[in-house]
Protein backbone atom coordinates (compact mmCIF):
# COMPACT_ATOMS: atom_id res chain seq x y z
CA UNK A 1 0.00 0.00 0.00
CA UNK A 2 1.05 3.22 -0.58
CA UNK A 3 -0.36 4.72 2.55
CA UNK A 4 2.38 6.38 5.04
CA UNK A 5 3.55 3.76 7.35
CA UNK A 6 2.46 4.10 11.12
CA UNK A 7 2.45 1.96 13.74
CA UNK A 8 -1.12 0.70 14.70
CA UNK A 9 -2.64 3.46 16.98
CA UNK A 10 -4.17 2.04 20.59
CA UNK A 11 -6.95 0.17 19.22
CA UNK A 12 -7.72 -1.42 22.82
CA UNK A 13 -7.39 2.03 24.63
CA UNK A 14 -9.79 3.46 22.38
CA UNK A 15 -12.10 1.05 22.70
CA UNK A 16 -11.90 1.31 26.55
CA UNK A 17 -12.07 4.73 26.54
CA UNK A 18 -14.76 4.77 24.30
CA UNK A 19 -16.69 2.33 26.89
CA UNK A 20 -15.99 4.39 29.66
CA UNK A 21 -17.64 7.75 27.98
CA UNK A 22 -21.14 5.58 26.95
CA UNK A 23 -21.30 4.10 30.67
CA UNK A 24 -20.56 8.00 32.00
CA UNK A 25 -23.35 8.90 29.26
CA UNK A 26 -25.57 6.39 30.14
CA UNK A 27 -25.19 7.05 34.42
CA UNK A 28 -25.52 10.72 33.57
CA UNK A 29 -28.73 10.20 31.81
CA UNK A 30 -30.30 7.71 33.89
CA UNK A 31 -29.38 9.16 37.82
CA UNK A 32 -28.41 12.99 36.84
CA UNK A 33 -32.18 13.95 37.18
CA UNK A 34 -31.60 16.86 39.40
CA UNK A 35 -29.36 18.40 36.38
CA UNK A 36 -31.15 20.52 34.60
CA UNK A 37 -32.08 19.20 30.61
CA UNK A 38 -30.18 21.66 28.70
CA UNK A 39 -26.96 21.21 31.17
CA UNK A 40 -27.55 17.29 30.58
CA UNK A 41 -27.89 17.80 26.69
CA UNK A 42 -24.78 19.63 26.14
CA UNK A 43 -22.67 17.28 28.33
CA UNK A 44 -24.04 14.26 26.67
CA UNK A 45 -23.59 15.64 23.18
CA UNK A 46 -19.97 16.98 24.39
CA UNK A 47 -19.10 13.53 25.41
CA UNK A 48 -20.64 11.96 21.94
CA UNK A 49 -18.68 14.34 19.56
CA UNK A 50 -15.38 13.31 21.63
CA UNK A 51 -16.32 9.50 21.15
CA UNK A 52 -17.10 10.38 17.95
CA UNK A 53 -14.27 11.81 16.94
CA UNK A 54 -12.05 9.50 18.52
CA UNK A 55 -13.53 6.92 15.82
CA UNK A 56 -12.55 8.89 13.04
CA UNK A 57 -9.27 9.80 14.26
CA UNK A 58 -8.22 6.41 15.29
CA UNK A 59 -10.29 4.10 13.49
CA UNK A 60 -10.95 5.83 10.12
CA UNK A 61 -7.45 6.43 10.40
CA UNK A 62 -8.11 10.05 9.51
CA UNK A 63 -5.28 11.69 11.92
CA UNK A 64 -2.85 9.15 9.48
CA UNK A 65 -4.35 10.70 6.17
CA UNK A 66 -3.33 13.10 4.01
CA UNK A 67 -4.27 16.95 5.06
CA UNK A 68 -6.19 17.46 2.48
CA UNK A 69 -8.57 14.34 3.01
CA UNK A 70 -8.87 15.61 6.51
CA UNK A 71 -10.20 18.92 5.29
CA UNK A 72 -12.29 16.89 2.87
CA UNK A 73 -13.53 14.85 5.77
CA UNK A 74 -14.79 17.99 8.10
CA UNK A 75 -16.39 20.18 5.12
CA UNK A 76 -19.79 18.97 5.62
CA UNK A 77 -19.52 20.07 9.41
CA UNK A 78 -20.61 23.78 8.35
CA UNK A 79 -22.75 22.42 5.55
CA UNK A 80 -24.65 20.55 8.30
CA UNK A 81 -24.92 23.54 10.41
CA UNK A 82 -26.10 25.60 7.41
CA UNK A 83 -28.68 22.80 6.53
CA UNK A 84 -29.90 22.93 10.39
CA UNK A 85 -30.22 26.66 10.62
CA UNK A 86 -32.14 26.89 7.49
CA UNK A 87 -35.01 24.92 8.19
CA UNK A 88 -35.22 25.96 11.62
CA UNK A 89 -35.41 29.49 10.00
CA UNK A 90 -38.28 28.28 7.93
CA UNK A 91 -40.19 26.99 10.90
CA UNK B 1 7.32 15.62 -11.80
CA UNK B 2 8.03 14.16 -15.27
CA UNK B 3 5.82 11.70 -16.80
CA UNK B 4 7.75 8.87 -16.86
CA UNK B 5 8.01 9.45 -12.95
CA UNK B 6 4.03 9.88 -13.03
CA UNK B 7 3.99 6.44 -14.21
CA UNK B 8 6.08 4.40 -12.26
CA UNK B 9 4.69 5.98 -9.52
CA UNK B 10 2.50 3.55 -7.30
CA UNK B 11 -1.23 3.63 -9.27
CA UNK B 12 -2.96 4.29 -6.03
CA UNK B 13 -1.86 7.23 -5.10
CA UNK B 14 -3.65 10.02 -7.01
CA UNK B 15 -3.13 13.58 -7.63
CA UNK B 16 -5.07 16.08 -6.04
CA UNK B 17 -6.18 14.00 -2.24
CA UNK B 18 -3.04 11.67 -2.42
CA UNK B 19 -5.42 8.89 -1.29
CA UNK B 20 -6.45 5.79 -3.31
CA UNK B 21 -10.09 5.86 -5.98
CA UNK B 22 -11.56 3.31 -3.66
CA UNK B 23 -10.79 5.52 -0.44
CA UNK B 24 -11.68 8.63 -1.81
CA UNK B 25 -15.26 7.62 -3.29
CA UNK B 26 -15.69 5.82 0.15
CA UNK B 27 -14.75 9.30 2.15
CA UNK B 28 -17.25 11.32 -0.69
CA UNK B 29 -19.90 8.51 0.23
CA UNK B 30 -19.65 9.08 3.67
CA UNK B 31 -19.71 12.62 3.74
CA UNK B 32 -23.01 12.77 1.59
CA UNK B 33 -23.97 10.04 4.57
CA UNK B 34 -23.51 12.61 6.89
CA UNK B 35 -26.23 15.64 5.46
CA UNK B 36 -28.34 11.79 5.40
CA UNK B 37 -28.31 11.94 8.83
CA UNK B 38 -27.80 15.53 9.49
CA UNK B 39 -31.28 15.94 7.52
CA UNK B 40 -33.02 13.23 9.52
CA UNK B 41 -31.38 14.81 13.18
CA UNK B 42 -32.20 18.25 12.23
CA UNK B 43 -35.78 17.50 11.90
CA UNK B 44 -35.87 15.26 14.76
CA UNK B 45 -34.63 18.24 16.71
CA UNK B 46 -37.08 20.98 15.22
CA UNK B 47 -39.78 18.80 15.64
CA UNK B 48 -39.25 17.74 19.39
CA UNK B 49 -38.75 21.92 20.29
CA UNK B 50 -41.87 22.54 18.33
CA UNK B 51 -43.73 19.95 20.22
CA UNK B 52 -42.14 18.47 23.26
CA UNK B 53 -45.30 17.33 24.55
CA UNK B 54 -45.02 14.30 22.01
CA UNK B 55 -41.91 12.92 23.90
CA UNK B 56 -41.93 11.46 27.69
CA UNK B 57 -38.60 11.12 30.06
CA UNK B 58 -35.99 9.09 29.34
CA UNK B 59 -36.13 5.80 30.06
CA UNK B 60 -39.91 5.22 30.39
CA UNK B 61 -40.28 3.96 26.65
CA UNK B 62 -36.99 3.18 25.20
CA UNK B 63 -34.80 0.11 26.51
CA UNK B 64 -32.01 2.65 27.44
CA UNK B 65 -29.95 -0.48 28.93
CA UNK B 66 -30.88 -2.89 26.40
CA UNK B 67 -29.82 0.08 23.71
CA UNK B 68 -26.76 0.31 25.80
CA UNK B 69 -25.74 -3.32 25.29
CA UNK B 70 -26.37 -2.83 21.86
CA UNK B 71 -24.63 0.28 21.56
CA UNK B 72 -21.35 -2.21 23.46
CA UNK B 73 -21.71 -4.61 20.81
CA UNK B 74 -21.31 -1.90 17.73
CA UNK B 75 -18.43 -0.41 19.10
CA UNK B 76 -16.60 -4.20 19.94
CA UNK B 77 -17.67 -4.78 16.16
CA UNK B 78 -15.59 -1.48 15.37
CA UNK B 79 -12.48 -2.91 17.19
CA UNK B 80 -13.11 -6.43 15.94
CA UNK B 81 -13.23 -4.84 11.93
CA UNK B 82 -9.46 -2.53 13.06
CA UNK B 83 -8.43 -5.83 13.67
CA UNK B 84 -9.31 -7.42 10.90
CA UNK B 85 -7.42 -4.57 8.79
CA UNK B 86 -4.54 -4.68 11.11
CA UNK B 87 -4.02 -8.43 10.82
CA UNK B 88 -4.56 -8.07 5.98
CA UNK B 89 -2.06 -5.29 6.96
CA UNK B 90 0.70 -7.93 8.01
CA UNK B 91 -0.33 -10.31 5.90
CA UNK B 92 -1.86 -12.42 8.23
CA UNK B 93 -5.14 -14.11 6.49
CA UNK B 94 -6.41 -16.50 8.99
CA UNK B 95 -6.27 -13.44 11.22
CA UNK B 96 -7.96 -11.14 8.85
CA UNK B 97 -11.25 -14.10 8.35
CA UNK B 98 -11.23 -14.16 12.00
CA UNK B 99 -11.77 -10.76 12.97
CA UNK B 100 -14.31 -10.38 10.26
CA UNK B 101 -16.58 -12.82 10.98
CA UNK B 102 -16.40 -11.77 14.20
CA UNK B 103 -17.51 -8.20 12.72
CA UNK B 104 -20.31 -10.15 11.18
CA UNK B 105 -21.74 -11.73 13.92
CA UNK B 106 -21.43 -8.99 16.32
CA UNK B 107 -22.99 -6.72 13.80
CA UNK B 108 -25.53 -8.88 12.61
CA UNK B 109 -26.24 -9.57 16.84
CA UNK B 110 -26.68 -5.95 16.65
CA UNK B 111 -29.53 -5.65 14.04
CA UNK B 112 -31.39 -8.92 16.16
CA UNK B 113 -31.58 -6.78 18.99
CA UNK B 114 -32.82 -4.20 17.20
CA UNK B 115 -35.21 -6.37 16.10
CA UNK B 116 -36.26 -7.58 19.60
CA UNK B 117 -36.81 -4.08 20.57
CA UNK B 118 -39.00 -2.64 18.09
CA UNK B 119 -41.51 -5.87 18.29
CA UNK B 120 -41.30 -5.09 22.24
CA UNK B 121 -42.06 -1.27 21.25
CA UNK B 122 -44.76 -1.82 18.76
CA UNK B 123 -46.48 -4.46 21.38
CA UNK B 124 -46.72 -1.11 23.73
CA UNK B 125 -48.42 0.64 21.03
CA UNK B 126 -45.07 2.51 20.20
CA UNK B 127 -45.24 2.84 16.44
CA UNK B 128 -44.61 5.20 13.81
CA UNK B 129 -47.99 5.41 12.46
CA UNK B 130 -50.44 8.44 13.31
CA UNK B 131 -53.42 6.10 13.45
CA UNK B 132 -52.26 3.70 15.10
CA UNK B 133 -50.59 5.08 17.89
CA UNK B 134 -51.25 4.18 21.28
CA UNK B 135 -54.06 1.66 19.34
CA UNK B 136 -53.11 -1.03 22.19
CA UNK B 137 -51.07 -1.71 25.22
CA UNK B 138 -50.17 1.55 27.56
CA UNK B 139 -52.23 3.35 25.62
CA UNK B 140 -54.54 2.77 28.51
CA UNK B 141 -53.36 4.99 31.40
CA UNK B 142 -53.89 2.02 33.53
CA UNK B 143 -51.38 0.49 31.74
CA UNK B 144 -48.33 1.98 32.37
CA UNK B 145 -46.54 5.73 31.93
CA UNK B 146 -47.44 7.01 28.90
CA UNK B 147 -45.50 6.54 25.51
CA UNK B 148 -45.59 10.74 24.49
CA UNK B 149 -47.22 11.73 21.64
CA UNK B 150 -47.03 9.96 17.36
CA UNK B 151 -44.12 12.35 17.04
CA UNK B 152 -42.22 10.55 18.82
CA UNK B 153 -42.53 6.93 17.68
CA UNK B 154 -42.66 7.98 14.09
CA UNK B 155 -38.91 10.26 14.47
CA UNK B 156 -37.44 6.80 16.50
CA UNK B 157 -38.33 4.82 13.91
CA UNK B 158 -37.05 6.74 10.87
CA UNK B 159 -33.66 7.50 12.67
CA UNK B 160 -32.92 4.30 13.99
CA UNK B 161 -34.69 2.34 11.07
CA UNK B 162 -32.63 3.98 8.90
CA UNK B 163 -29.18 3.23 10.93
CA UNK B 164 -30.25 -0.36 11.02
CA UNK B 165 -30.90 -0.51 7.83
CA UNK B 166 -27.00 0.95 7.18
CA UNK B 167 -25.87 -1.76 9.69
CA UNK B 168 -27.65 -4.31 7.65
CA UNK B 169 -26.13 -3.74 4.54
CA UNK B 170 -23.20 -3.21 5.94
CA UNK B 171 -23.27 -7.02 7.25
CA UNK B 172 -23.92 -8.10 3.60
CA UNK B 173 -21.02 -5.84 2.72
CA UNK B 174 -18.69 -7.69 5.21
CA UNK B 175 -19.93 -11.23 3.99
CA UNK B 176 -18.65 -10.21 0.93
CA UNK B 177 -15.28 -8.93 2.03
CA UNK B 178 -15.31 -12.33 4.03
CA UNK B 179 -15.71 -13.96 1.12
CA UNK B 180 -13.25 -12.53 -0.63
CA UNK B 181 -11.01 -13.33 1.98
CA UNK B 182 -11.68 -17.07 2.47
CA UNK B 183 -10.54 -16.76 -1.54
CA UNK B 184 -7.44 -15.17 -0.13
CA UNK B 185 -8.18 -12.56 -2.55
CA UNK B 186 -6.86 -9.65 -0.04
CA UNK B 187 -2.51 -9.36 0.50
CA UNK B 188 -0.29 -7.42 2.47
CA UNK B 189 0.09 -5.42 -0.74
CA UNK B 190 -3.73 -4.99 -1.62
CA UNK B 191 -6.34 -4.90 0.84
CA UNK B 192 -8.36 -1.79 -0.15
CA UNK B 193 -11.56 -3.73 -0.01
CA UNK B 194 -11.03 -4.25 4.05
CA UNK B 195 -9.89 -0.53 4.06
CA UNK B 196 -12.77 0.98 2.28
CA UNK B 197 -15.81 -1.53 4.07
CA UNK B 198 -13.91 -0.56 7.29
CA UNK B 199 -14.31 2.89 6.74
CA UNK B 200 -18.41 2.55 6.27
CA UNK B 201 -18.53 0.33 9.13
CA UNK B 202 -16.65 2.89 11.45
CA UNK B 203 -19.23 5.73 10.14
CA UNK B 204 -22.26 3.11 10.51
CA UNK B 205 -20.80 3.37 14.18
CA UNK B 206 -20.25 7.11 14.34
CA UNK B 207 -23.66 7.86 13.64
CA UNK B 208 -24.67 5.29 15.99
CA UNK B 209 -22.81 7.26 18.66
CA UNK B 210 -24.63 10.63 18.21
CA UNK B 211 -28.09 8.47 17.14
CA UNK B 212 -28.04 6.69 20.99
CA UNK B 213 -27.56 9.90 22.58
CA UNK B 214 -29.53 12.22 20.62
CA UNK B 215 -32.50 9.31 20.57
CA UNK B 216 -32.45 7.59 24.09
CA UNK B 217 -30.21 9.59 26.64
CA UNK B 218 -31.61 13.17 25.90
Amino acid sequence: MAEQEHSHPPYILIWVVLLVLTLAEVAMSLYMTNVSKVVLAVGLIFMAVWKAALVAMYYMHLRYEPARLWILAISPIPLAFILVLAVISEF
Amino acid sequence: MSNAAVATMDRKPMPGMMVYNKKLGMWVFLLSEVMFFTSLIGSYVILRFAHPDHWTEVGTVLNVQLTALNTFFLICSSVTMVKAFAAIQAGDQKGLQRWLLATILIGATFVGIQVVEYMALSGEGFVPMLDSYHAVGRGNPHEGPSLGGPLYGATFYAMTGFHGAHVSIGVLCLIFVYIQSLRGVYTVQDHEGVEVIGLYWHFVDLVWIFLFTIVYLI
